[in-house]
């Protein structure tokens, strides 16, 4: 049996965390006694409330440290295989124009009423990101940047339209989870006009991960620093798969 | 400090900053856009929604054929007023609810229109007025602390959960409060109704929601002992409209740049001219300071590439507002510290730019936004960060400061996030205040060479705008790595050409009173 995982402070095992949150209470000696017994109630041992004062009339703001009792079994964890093919940009234009044999399409946009561009751009701009270029720039790919606030509708249309191979859409500011509704509807939309095995579906934001995006029905998530590079071998891979299995299924 | 710039070179910037906005200036002056003319409707009283809850300023405005409304929706408004003896605000609330057709009024001669229109434009003014002495009866009253003075966004989506965060705020040292605006409001050719509860991104800007803003924090001022500044969003298609209601509502400053709606929101350019002009010309004579949004080409591309594009903006911003009659205190030209913290000597080149800044432009009180684009989750590294933004700031005298928020990049922000931010702020200015006056750049050194380099960079780029012109740069993508062609974009339809005759007294009344250069 694999021996569970801690967080570590200075020795193995000590289960040391560190947490901070605000209580909408006024501060005094009992409202840190109060922020203890919250750590207490959320399984912690050893809590200490390290810092705890006034933010504002009827607001206080908590620092503390702590013990988990709980570890975590990291051989059983399963990742996002989003980034599983590294590769440059001129190995997945060598891999596009062997397995796929033409240019892939990809359209991308901020969708609903977010205004961000800042991810969407960094992944299809020509410059692209942390010196690794945007899908722009690749030989093998044609990349439409829809900009931002762009409907659901609107992209469904484009993608039947243009013959689309791959979807990217991002959402930079959430609230409330709105990011997690104009995912789900893009989904639905495309479901609905029977075009989602037909794309190759991916998201983006800050707060996407890949358990979100296999949640959402999306074929992959990308984060914060995700590199050009690292979507665009992901959907040159995903299609030429895709492709593969669907002529082979034709000469079956 | 002081750096040692090339101030011919400034001249000549300046120079060209005025024969690149003349020619603009000559189209705007022929020009009138629907939201010019919904602005006036709500100077002289209009409000409220009818029917689909569109707002009756709207409403009013599309009842008329564009051959008329080319004369000004004054002049309808004012043969009405003259015929009917209805004050505009209840002709408003007539036309809205289909009693009365605008249209119906048309013989009614001009003069008679202007005659019983003039009471109600000066009460209009009068109403302006006010609102610009009370805020000078205030501050005087409650003085600010000296600047920079600590901004921060409120962005709940709930006015009310706003109200809130922003008392808090005001209580942790916060001087200016923004209400973040919901993302899809600057495409919105109509300025929403009401108290906004659910918004994505933000509030609305409306009326109700900077009346409930102004409230809390004068009383959240006379708590303090200090004046709180509030500020919302013009920029977008509803600029002049936003304006009027900014200056009966008494905001404080605005977000309004002559160029952000054209290159970042794709609006048509014409109507953004237009536009702009007459809400800074509000702008200037209710005593609102403005805020550029230069922040946004640092955002989207390489900040160290962008510097000499910013400050041609800035330049440009200052030429426009000039023109719309407004004086050198209430321009808050921007900019951001936003270069790649993994860039050597990065922090040289921030403060040669934030320096720079405040050199060529010694009076505009300037807005110096936070770190975004290189912030990460790692919340640790973002506020500090944030630290040496601050430092920046104060050692070069930045006037109106956003706080930045070491969970920018991941939601917006927390109650306790604010707390910790202004508390960053405070500690670092203070401890700093007087830094600035204690050193002597280094001749010949990375921070002058910098900001040498960024000036002439400027002026080749304003000099290439100057030859070809401003619209025809945009076209070819000058600003921002952004094309965008003079009869595209977002609300085109909504400029048209002013007939022989046009009227719109509130743009002759508020000329009468700026100085506008010649």
């Amino acid at each position: 049996m694999t021996q569970g995982v801690k967080p570590y402070g200075d020795t193995m095992n000590d289960g040391k965390m560190q947490l901070s949150f605000t209580l909408p209470i006024e501060w005094n000696e009992a409202a840190d006694e109060a922020a203890r017994q919250l750590a207490v109630n959320m399984g912690l041992v050893d809590v200490q409330v390290v810092e705890g004062r006034k933010i504002a009339t009827g607001f206080s703001f908590f620092v503390l440290y702590a013990s988990t009792p709980h570890s975590v079994d990291v051989d059983n964890v399963k990742a996002s295989p989003a980034r599983a093919h590294a590769m440059s940009m001129e190995e997945v234009d060598a891999f596009v124009a062997e397995n796929v044999g033409r240019k892939i399409r990809v359209a991308g946009a901020c969708i609903g009423t977010d205004a961000h561009t800042v991810g969407i751009d960094a992944i299809l701009n020509m410059k692209g990101y942390k010196g690794d270029y945007g899908l722009e720039r690749y030989h093998w790919f044609e990349a439409f940047n829809l900009g931002s606030q762009v409907a659901a509708e609107d992209l469904v249309r484009f993608t039947k339209e243009k013959d689309v191979d791959a979807i990217l859409a991002s959402q930079i500011v959430t609230q409330k989870g709105s990011d997690v509704k104009n995912f789900t509807e893009l989904v639905e939309l495309l479901e609905a006009e029977g075009l989602r095995d037909r794309v190759v579906l991916v998201c983006g934001g800050p707060r996407v991960t890949g358990l979100l995006a296999a949640e959402l029905g999306y074929d992959a998530g990308f984060g914060r620093g995700t590199l050009p590079s690292e979507v665009a071998a992901f959907i040159a891979v995903t299609l030429a798969e895709r492709l593969r299995r669907s002529g082979s299924q034709l000469f079956a | 400090m002081e750096l040692r710039i090339d101030q011919t070179s400034v001249d000549r910037c300046r120079a060209l900053s005025g024969s690149i906005v003349a020619p603009v200036e000559a189209f705007i002056a022929a020009h009138s856009t629907v939201s010019v003319e919904r602005a006036v409707l709500r100077l002289l009283g209009l409000d409220g929604v009818g029917r689909d809850e569109i707002p009756v300023p709207n409403v009013v405005v599309e009842s008329l054929a564009t051959p008329v409304l080319a004369r000004g929706i004054a002049l309808a408004i004012g043969k009405m007023v003259a015929e009917t003896g209805l004050n505009p605000a209840q002709a408003g609330a007539a036309i809205a609810a289909g009693e009365l057709d605008l249209a119906q009024f048309g013989a009614t001669p001009d003069e008679a229109a202007r005659a019983a229109l003039a009471p109600h434009v000066e009460a209009g003014m009068r109403r302006l007025r006010e609102r610009r002495a009370e805020r000078g009866e205030r501050l005087e009253r409650l003085k600010q602390l000296p600047p920079p003075l600590l901004y921060v966004i409120v962005a709940s989506g709930n006015i009310y959960e706003d109200r809130t965060a922003a008392v808090a705020a005001v209580e942790a040292g916060a001087q200016i409060i923004a209400v973040i605006r919901s993302t899809g409001q600057s495409l919105l050719d109509f300025v929403p109704y009401g108290a906004t509860t659910e918004g994505f991104g933000g509030t609305y800007a409306t009326q109700e929601n900077f009346r409930i803003m102004r409230a809390a924090l004068d009383e959240a001022s006379e708590r303090a002992g200090r004046y709180v500044m509030l500020t919302n969003y013009a920029s977008g298609l509803c600029m002049p409209e936003i304006a009027a209601l900014a200056a009966v509502e008494r905001l404080d400053m605005l977000l309004n740049d002559s160029m952000y709606g054209i290159l970042f929101r794709d609006i048509n350019m014409k109507r953004t001219f237009v536009d702009q002009h007459f809400s800074r010309t509000l702008n200037a004579y209710s005593g609102i300071i403005i805020n550029t949004g230069e922040d946004n080409y640092l955002t989207t591309a390489d900040a160290v590439d962008q510097a000499p594009a910013v400050l041609a903006s800035q330049f440009i911003n200052e030429e426009f507002a000039h023109r719309a009659g407004m004086p050198d205190r209430q321009i808050g030209l921007g900019d951001a510290y936003e270069i790649d913290p993994g860039l050597e000597d990065g922090f040289l080149f921030q403060v040669a730019q934030a320096q720079l800044t405040r050199q060529v432009f010694p009076d505009a009180p300037l807005k110096y936004m936070p770190p975004t684009k290189h912030m990460t989750g790692d919340v640790f590294k973002g506020h500090l960060i944030d630290a040496l933004f601050n430092l920046t700031s104060v050692m070069t005298g930045q006037t109106i400061h956003l706080c930045g928020m070491l969970t920018e990049a991941i939601h917006t922000p927390f109650l306790g996030d604010r707390a910790l931010s202004i508390d960053n702020a405070r500690y670092v200015m203070n401890t700093a205040r007087h830094f600035g006056d204690e050193i002597v750049v280094k001749p010949g050194g990375t921070i002058e060479k910098r900001a040498a380099s960024v000036l002439a960079g400027c002026e080749v780029l304003l000099e290439r705008v100057a030859s070809i012109g401003l619209m025809e740069a945009i076209e070819g993508a000058f600003f921002a790595d952004v094309k965008r062609s003079p009869d595209g974009g977002r609300g085109a339809d909504g400029v048209f050409a002013r007939a022989p005759g046009y009227l719109n007294p509130f743009e002759d009344a508020l000329r009468a009173e700026l100085t506008v250069p010649a």
